[in-house]
């Protein structure tokens, strides 16, 4: 299980106070009217699936209620660090 | 009488049974120790030959003794006779064996051994393939693995939640020193030992350590830790798990030793452990050797002979002979020397044994057979003799003449393999290390550190060295204390050990494939023959072979064969054990019991249960309930002899004709704030909230991203900037969090506010053409009219004396007012309303007749009638997405994906049976053709269905493909009892179609 350090309350919280959110970073097309349908996929249905550095959000359901990003390492599933929405993260991957 | 039973070992007197049979033993026996004592040879019978065996080793490593404690509710099957504490009364029986273990009709099967070859389970039972479910239950019947109890668990488990600073796995030598250096720093420290006394090996050494025996040594050492108030001791306790981020599970057995039936309290407790840093310290098993009928009842291990003379004061036997191809077994022919019974030879594979300790016995006179192996043991239920011959240097080879020797005892080593059982968990990947013949734990993946023999560390004063450098180290990670060892080295007399021979199969006369069995993995009979033949066959990669062969599958997980059978896969594959590589070890390290993990989670406190305000009443008036997510909402309310349907029917005939309510308390509600909660809520819904003015509703429906519907409910419009949306009951949750993460993630810049407020209303519908009349005889203040109160419209008022907020929202079609007040009132408001009504009939009704008035209405039930995968436009509801939105919504761009417009989509109709009186089952297919041959091309299937007490017939909603343009056309409807049902394709609207009732005057 693992340990989560939530940015909001500044605190390590089990796993089993969050849910995962999915990558971080994909930012929703302006105009998705504008997009064809394989750059709509795109966006809709295609993530990197990383090995190693993955920037993935995270709902802190039953704590502060707040997303927040996380850089975890899908390998060995060492989070090595969390930061708030609209912030970049400090660590990435060479594929990233 | 307790023939094998030293008589310097005395004790309390303790009677058992085992398979029915009386015995007796001593306080602190095990019941392994106490039927070695009472002479019992024949413990369980193997899975697949059912083979005689008999108690193999000592610890967790077990394979034959395997026992079922106990009989009914608290019965536990699956147990090893090692690991189990003798009590007063103790009762047990072997797993396998019928009808005993004495006589086993299987053995019948086994006696053809030859025939079972690996795979043949698959081989054998898998034709014709609807009979494998009869072979199944013949096999597991005849081979059991034990009885699980039938009666629910009468005892009590829980669950601690703890953090520490070290957590030590193993209280041997290096564990008890590695907690003591952690503990002196000041850290938080948990040691933790399966046994139920600390010590590990030492409890069983003839060793002195700083000049006292190691027992004592370890009982001082024990109550030093215990006087620490920042340690603490677990005893009994496994630690069976490590996963991620340094979270460790240790199962502490508190009551097992006091009997089933004596015992108080909880009886196991899960400790679920954070730990900073983890030493672990959990020693090494020792490799059986693999020869001819190695498995028959008499053989062990050389240091569980050494721990039952030297802990229980059992000699398992009345004549020794002694097979290793190292030194550490010397010691269990020093220690049989001790018991005064004859020890036949020491067998040595290696061609000169030299150095102390084989000095030491030949000091005694013991015959040291040097280059030989023991190729076969003889005898039934018992050894009676071996063969032993000449064997080349590197152990292939039977090279001279076959020497007869008898003896009832062969105690074998084949060295040792560290026990990197929980390392493995964290993902590191066991390293072959040649001198010392065994896998040493890999790198590490967490913040943890192995010690002494569990690092292939084996001798004691290594294991004391390390204990104490590794307790060191981890405390100062933690922050406590510089990370050197503060306690002076303990002195300890060691042998100094001649290198071992790497020996993992003994040969034999004939080739493996023709000699007796040799077997690798004694519970699920895996022979090195059959490993060979499963390489004969094709099977190359390790995971293949144990799942082929079996090998490791059983309750001890192959700690004593594995090792073996990597190295005869390697030999048979001609490659090295580093490039065959070992299976991977995953949690749990030994059997744990599901109470334990259960723990108080049970019955009612397994989930919560959920309540609305009213249902004090519901439950007072006979209402059967439905569970609806976490909460308990009323189904219907039959009376007196009423079954369902005629309850049902009744329901829906009052709300028809009329009035009747339903307790909507519910439905999730988010009140919505912010400036830009207008347009927040629009992204989200198809249609557009942006003029939606105060005192207004609108239904909507949201969409995920992927254009497919996910909830849907009445958003209404407060005041100025604030807004109240319902969701779905199930949806409630889950719409929040996706209101949430597109405010927080992607539009920080929107200021608006989520706030749950489901469980602060409780909410009664009053609906059916009298439901103005009822309302109006409680509520004075609101102008009820058709002009002032309209359809949609939401009012505040006073209802029964009580605030409110009354919705004119209808999921009946009928006349209804939703009301609302805070949920403390609930009970009140709903009374108040039953006794208005009571002039109308006011009838309440449950789930059940909610679904029937809606579904004749064609409303539909997101979750039943959508699975998404279905837009709006397959749900008909093409009228619900706003065309004019500027702002592209949530799902819009989606809606014009080629795969969205796509033709032939399955779409919401009606059905209605050509027989109008059978009631089509949910989840039915729905196919165009009922005469074609099977698999029918399935067009659709059925999403509600329900009989109509009030149209005379039943109804149902279905997905069609091209649904829409098919009105008028039967469909087919095969079912599983060989029924079809033959329907018509009509409008999902059965009543009302105008949508004119609820304009009542």
């Amino acid at each position: 299980m693992l340990l989560i350090h939530c940015p909001h309350c500044q605190e390590n919280r089990d796993e089993e106070e969050f849910s995962y959110g999915g990558e971080a970073h994909i930012v929703r097309p302006l105009e998705p009217e504008a997009l064809n349908d394989e750059a709509w996929a795109d966006y809709l249905f295609f993530r990197t699936n990383s090995r190693g550095i993955h920037h993935e959000m995270w709902y802190h359901a039953v704590g502060c209620r707040r997303y927040f990003n996380a850089t975890r390492n899908t390998v060995t599933y060492e989070i090595l660090e969390t930061y708030k929405t609209g912030t970049q993260p400090t660590i990435v991957g060479a594929s990233a | 009488m307790s023939q094998n039973r030293l008589a310097s070992h005395t004790g309390a007197v303790i009677d058992f049974t085992f398979n029915r049979k009386s015995y007796q033993g001593i306080a602190g026996d095990t019941l392994a120790s106490a039927l070695l004592a009472n002479g019992v040879d024949v413990v369980g019978r193997s899975f697949k030959y059912s083979r005689p065996r008999g108690i193999f080793g000592h610890g967790a490593e077990e394979p034959n003794a395997i026992i079922q404690l106990g009989s009914g509710a608290a019965t536990v099957p699956n147990l090893k006779a090692t690991q189990v504490e003798l009590y007063q009364g103790l009762e047990a029986s072997s797993v396998n064996g019928w009808p005993s273990v004495n006589f086993d009709v299987m053995a019948i099967v086994g006696a053809f051994g030859r025939l079972m070859p690996p795979g043949f389970y698959y081989k054998t039972f898998m034709y014709p393939k609807k009979l494998w479910m009869t072979y199944e239950h013949f096999i597991r019947q005849a081979a059991g693995l034990g009885t699980a109890p039938v009666e629910a668990d009468p005892d009590t488990y829980d669950k601690l939640n703890q953090h520490c600073d070290v957590l030590v796995v193993g209280a041997g030598p290096a564990g008890l020193v590695a907690a003591r250096e952690a503990a002196r720093t000041g850290a938080r420290v948990i040691i933790a030992d399966e046994q139920s006394e600390f010590g590990g090996s030492l409890l069983a050494s003839q060793q002195t350590m700083d000049g006292v025996m190691a027992p004592r040594w370890v009982a001082s050492l024990v109550a030093e830790l215990a006087a620490y108030k920042n340690v603490q001791l677990l005893p009994r306790s496994t630690v069976f798990g490590y996963y991620d981020h340094n979270f460790l599970t240790i199962l502490e057995r508190r009551t097992d030793h006091l009997g089933l039936s004596s015992a108080q309290g909880t009886r196991q407790r899960l400790h679920r452990v954070r730990a900073v840093q983890v030493v672990l310290a959990t020693g090494a098993f020792e490799r059986p050797l693999v020869f001819a009928h190695n498995d028959i009842p008499g053989v062990m291990l050389a240091s569980s002979v050494s721990t039952y003379i030297n802990r229980y004061g059992v000699a398992p036997g009345k004549k020794l002979l002694l097979f290793t191809t190292n030194d550490s077994a010397y010691q269990t022919a020093l220690d049989w020397q001790q018991t005064g019974r004859e020890i036949i030879a020491v067998v040595d594979t290696r061609s000169s044994p030299s150095g102390d300790i084989v000095a030491a016995v030949k000091l005694l006179g013991i015959d040291v057979i040097g280059g030989h192996g023991l190729i076969e043991a003889q005898g039934n239920k018992r050894v009676k003799r071996a063969l032993i011959a000449p064997i080349n240097e590197s152990g292939t080879q039977v090279t001279g003449p076959v020497r007869c020797l008898d003896c009832d005892l062969i105690a074998c080593s084949g060295g040792w393999s560290p026990a990197v059982h929980l390392s493995s968990h964290t993902g590191a990947k066991p390293v072959w290390d040649e001198s010392i013949v065994a896998f040493r734990p890999g790198e590490s993946k967490q913040q943890e550190r192995s010690a002494g023999a569990c690092r292939g560390t084996f001798d004691l004063t290594g294991c004391l060295a390390e204990g104490a450098s590794a307790g060191a180290v981890a405390a100062s990670l933690c922050g406590h204390g510089d990370g050197n060892v503060q306690f002076p080295a303990c002195a300890v007399e060691d042998y100094t050990e001649q290198p071992q021979q790497a020996l993992f199969l003994v040969p034999h006369t004939s080739a493996t494939s023709r000699a007796p069995s040799q077997f690798v993995d004694f519970q699920l009979d895996v022979s090195a023959g059959g490993i060979e033949l499963a390489v004969l066959e094709g099977f190359e990669s390790v995971e293949h072979v144990k799942r082929y062969t079996a090998l490791g599958f059983g309750t001890d997980q192959g700690k004593l064969g594995n090792i073996n059978g990597m190295a005869i896969l390697a030999n048979a594959l001609d490659q090295t054990i580093a490039e065959t590589g070992t299976t991977i070890f995953r949690p749990s390290y030994t059997p744990t019991t599901f109470g334990a993990i259960a723990g108080r989670d049970v019955n009612a406190l397994f989930d919560p249960e959920r309540y609305t305000a009213m249902h004090r009443w519901h439950v007072e008036h006979g209402a059967e309930f439905e569970n609806v997510g976490q909460w308990k909402r009323p189904w219907y309310f039959p009376q007196q002899g009423e079954t369902m349907q005629a309850a049902v029917n009744r329901e829906c005939l009052a709300v028809r004709n009329s009035v009747g309510m339903l307790d909507a308390s519910t439905l999730g509600k988010i009140d919505i704030q912010g400036p830009d909660a207008a347009e927040f809520i629009t992204r989200m819904y198809t249609n557009s909230y942006l003029k939606l003015a105060p005192g207004k509703c609108r239904y909507g429906v949201m969409l995920k991203e992927d254009g497919m519907i996910f909830d849907d409910g009445v958003c209404a419009c407060l005041g100025d900037n604030h807004y109240l949306m319902f969701t779905t009951t199930g949806g409630a949750a889950g719409v929040l969090a996706w209101l949430e993460i597109w405010q927080q993630t992607e539009w920080p810049e929107l200021q608006v506010y989520f706030t749950s407020v489901t469980d602060h209303w409780a909410t009664a519908t009053v609906t059916g053409p009298n439901a103005r009349r009822v309302i109006a005889k409680v509520c004075q203040d609101i102008d009820l009219s058709n002009e002032a109160f309209a359809f949609m419209d939401w009012r505040d008022g006073t209802v029964a004396g009580v605030k409110a907020r009354v919705f004119r929202i209808s999921f009946t079609g009928e006349l209804s007012y939703e009301v609302n007040v805070p949920a403390h009132y609930g009970r009140h408001i709903w009374q108040a309303l039953i006794e208005a009504g009571e002039e109308f009939s006011m009838t309440p009704y449950g789930t059940e007749t909610m679904h029937v008035l809606r579904a004749e209405k064609g409303f539909i039930i997101v979750g039943q009638d959508t699975d998404g995968s279905m837009t709006p436009a397959d749900m008909n509801m093409d009228w619900v997405v706003g065309k004019k939105k500027t702002f592209s919504f949530i799902g819009k761009r989606s809606l014009q994906r080629s795969d969205t417009l796509r033709e032939n989509r399955k779409q919401f109709v009606g059905l209605k049976t050509v027989d109008g009186q059978a009631v089509l089952p949910e989840g039915a297919q729905v196919v165009f053709d009922a005469k074609q041959k099977i698999p029918m091309s399935m067009q659709g299937h059925v999403t509600s269905s329900y009989y109509s007490a009030y149209l005379g017939h039943s109804i149902a909603l279905a997905v069609v493909k091209g649904g829409l343009g098919r009105m008028g056309q039967v469909v087919h409807c095969p079912l599983a009892d060989g029924r079809i049902i033959a329907a018509e394709i009509v409008s999902s609207v059965f009543y009302d179609p105008k949508g004119e009732r609820h304009h009542v005057e």
